[in-house]
């Protein structure tokens, strides 16, 4: 009890005597954990929207209007045995109907209702697992006959079958591109915090390794003389959290849930809770500034 | 010294000290002498640093107790070394070092730091921790090994009294003479009570007077039975404490002799003896900063 009590003290003396490096540390770790705090919701929620886009590729087939019943049953179990089908969903004219009215706006919006009979063909919503098995699940379903022309799986089929796919591939690439893109940026700043805040430490360690040579010359162990410094990390980190959260939660009292409000989009994005975000922040911070420290004091304590 | 030498070149400068041991043909642990030991037996010592410099060569000594001995020789011969030796802060390529009777490189490393409590350092360059007082720097060496707050509270007054700088117990290092820092350094060093203290150039910063206050300071700490090993280049000095002589020249050991007559003299005489042999003026009394700083 008596050590802690004496580590504790230690650590504080330390912080009080060296208010420089102490201050700098804190600082460094405030726009760290400021900059994570903002981007990674930011990443996040660009992340899931590229994700959105992407899952709503799908393919589409369309059948003759005289199909029969027999014919699309048979064919909706065909369609649900190719690879990489996840759903094969039968949309009946007056489903298609009901949809195309759902998609228009405005004057058009009217307009389907005014129509005699319906002009829209019955149709198959297929439901891929990954975009990128676009080409191959379009082959199953049109695979070549004795002649080597693509012929349908299905006489119901009314060729050509996903006839926008220059437009599904662009959308695959760049929605790949940003992921990719989202993810190096992720690990750069992460990665650039983590080396920043090391190398804060290791200098504010550096500036009293004199100090740690004569503790160890009188005998102290390598933990007696780790302690302190581990707490005044600790110390550091929870001050540099700190500071930075209350910065953040300004922020989004100010100027994120003002805007949440009027704009839907804000709002709707799928990013992270205050509380998680908040949490994780906190535990990185200190978990960073105390293991830097224990870490940076290695190469001075051996014996 | 070596200074922070990469984990890398300590393991393999280790690794190197093992080939050595293992490629030598004489038995590795010497058998111990009977008895007492001696508080500092060094047999076949050879210390290489990384880059190959050799900076002791098979050296042979011991040190008994309650002996007060200096180690002479000029810059670079290796007495330093010789200290970094026996705190264990360096490995030696070959040979055995017995401290009190145990090889203290056979210990594992983590023991290093109890070791280091039973030896009392004082450097040239006094090594005190600048942001704390005196009284600080003293406690500290004491809070290391555990020591409750009440004795602490007890033993470091008492051992500033000492070395004469009660009325400087609240200062900072950066405030006291480099004499008074010294004091400060051979008070944290003994605050212990030791039975081996080591001093690497004490006098190195000091002038003639104020390093004779500081070796009569020794002088009294070797009175109550601890062992007193003094490095310094100061030959001068050496030849007129008429004390136990080790020189020391590249390494090696080249001179080893005991000027017999004046063990014991006071503290009080020893002091009036330096002070006419060195030519320095008289001056009365003892003890207190006050008979050296001004």
């Amino acid at each position: 009890m008596g050590r802690i009590v004496f580590f504790c003290s230690e650590a504080f003396r330390a912080l009080r005597r060296s208010a420089a490096p102490s201050v700098a540390a804190i600082v460094t770790i405030v726009v760290t954990t400021l900059l994570l705090g903002v981007l990674v919701p930011v990443l996040r929620a660009s992340e899931s929207k590229a994700s959105e886009v992407r899952d709503q590729i799908g393919l589409e087939v369309f059948l003759y209007r005289d199909a029969t019943k027999a014919e699309t049953d048979a064919l909706q179990k065909e369609l649900n045995g190719i690879p990489h089908v996840t759903e094969a969903r039968f949309c009946s004219p007056e489903c298609a109907k009901k949809q195309l009215a759902g998609e228009l706006e405005g004057d058009l919006a009217g307009s389907i209702s005014e129509l005699n009979s319906n002009p829209l063909p019955p149709s198959f919503d297929l439901a891929l697992d990954d975009p990128d098995n676009l080409e191959s699940v379009r082959a199953a379903l049109l695979p070549p006959n004795s002649s080597g022309k693509p012929t349908p799986i299905s006489r119901a089929i009314d060729p050509p079958i996903g006839q926008d796919r220059e437009n599904a591939t662009k959308i695959r690439e760049v929605t790949g591109a940003v992921k990719i893109v989202l993810l190096v940026i992720a690990a750069l700043l992460l990665v650039a915090s983590l080396l920043l805040v090391a190398n804060t430490i290791r200098l504010s360690i550096y500036a009293r390794r004199r100090e740690v040579e004569v503790m160890r010359l009188v005998g102290a162990t390598n933990w007696f003389i780790r302690w302190p410094f581990m707490i005044e990390g600790v110390v550091v980190g929870l001050a540099g959290a700190a500071i930075a959260v209350g910065i953040l939660l300004l922020g989004k009292v100010t100027i994120v849930d003002p805007l949440a409000d009027d704009f839907a989009l804000v709002d709707n994005l799928s990013t992270m809770g205050f509380v998680p975000l908040v949490a994780m922040l906190v535990a990185a911070a200190v978990c960073v500034s105390a293991l830097g420290s224990g870490i940076t004091l290695r190469r001075f304590l051996r014996v | 010294m070596p200074p922070l030498l990469t984990r890398r070149s300590s393991r393999a400068r280790r690794r190197q000290a093992d080939d050595h041991r293992r490629s030598a043909p004489r038995p590795r642990r010497a058998p111990r002498p009977t008895g007492q030991p001696p508080i500092v037996e060094v047999r076949d010592a050879t210390v290489v640093y990384p880059g190959g410099h050799v900076a002791i060569e098979r050296l042979t000594t011991s040190i008994g107790r309650g002996e007060f001995a200096f180690v002479v020789g000029p810059t670079g011969c290796g007495k330093s070394t010789l200290i970094k030796l026996l705190i264990r802060e360096i490995e030696p390529a070959a040979g055995t070092i017995w401290i009190a009777g145990k090889d203290i490189n056979a210990m594992p490393h983590d023991r290093t730091p109890y070791l280091r409590r039973r030896i009392g350092t004082v450097f040239q360059d006094f090594k005190l921790l600048p942001n704390r007082t005196v009284y600080d720097n003293v406690a500290y060496a004491l809070q290391v090994i555990g020591e409750p707050r009440s004795q602490i509270r007890r033993k470091a007054p008492e051992i500033l009294r000492l070395v004469g700088l009660q009325a400087k117990i609240h200062s900072y290092p950066d405030e006291l003479s480099g004499g008074e820092q010294q004091r400060v350094a051979i008070a944290r060093a003994f605050v212990n009570h030791p039975p081996l203290l080591l001093a690497d150039e004490p006098t190195g910063n000091l002038d003639p007077e104020t390093s004779i206050g500081i070796m009569q300071l020794l002088y009294r700490i070797n009175r109550t039975g601890t062992t007193v090993l003094v490095v310094t280049h100061d030959r001068d000095m050496v030849d007129k404490m008429r004390r136990r002589v080790i020189a020391l020249e590249e390494g090696r050991l080249v001179r080893d002799e005991d000027a017999s007559g004046y063990h014991d003299e006071s503290t009080k005489e020893f002091a009036a003896r330096m002070r006419a042999e060195m030519g320095v003026g008289p001056e009365g009394g003892t003890n207190g900063h006050s008979d050296f700083e001004h």
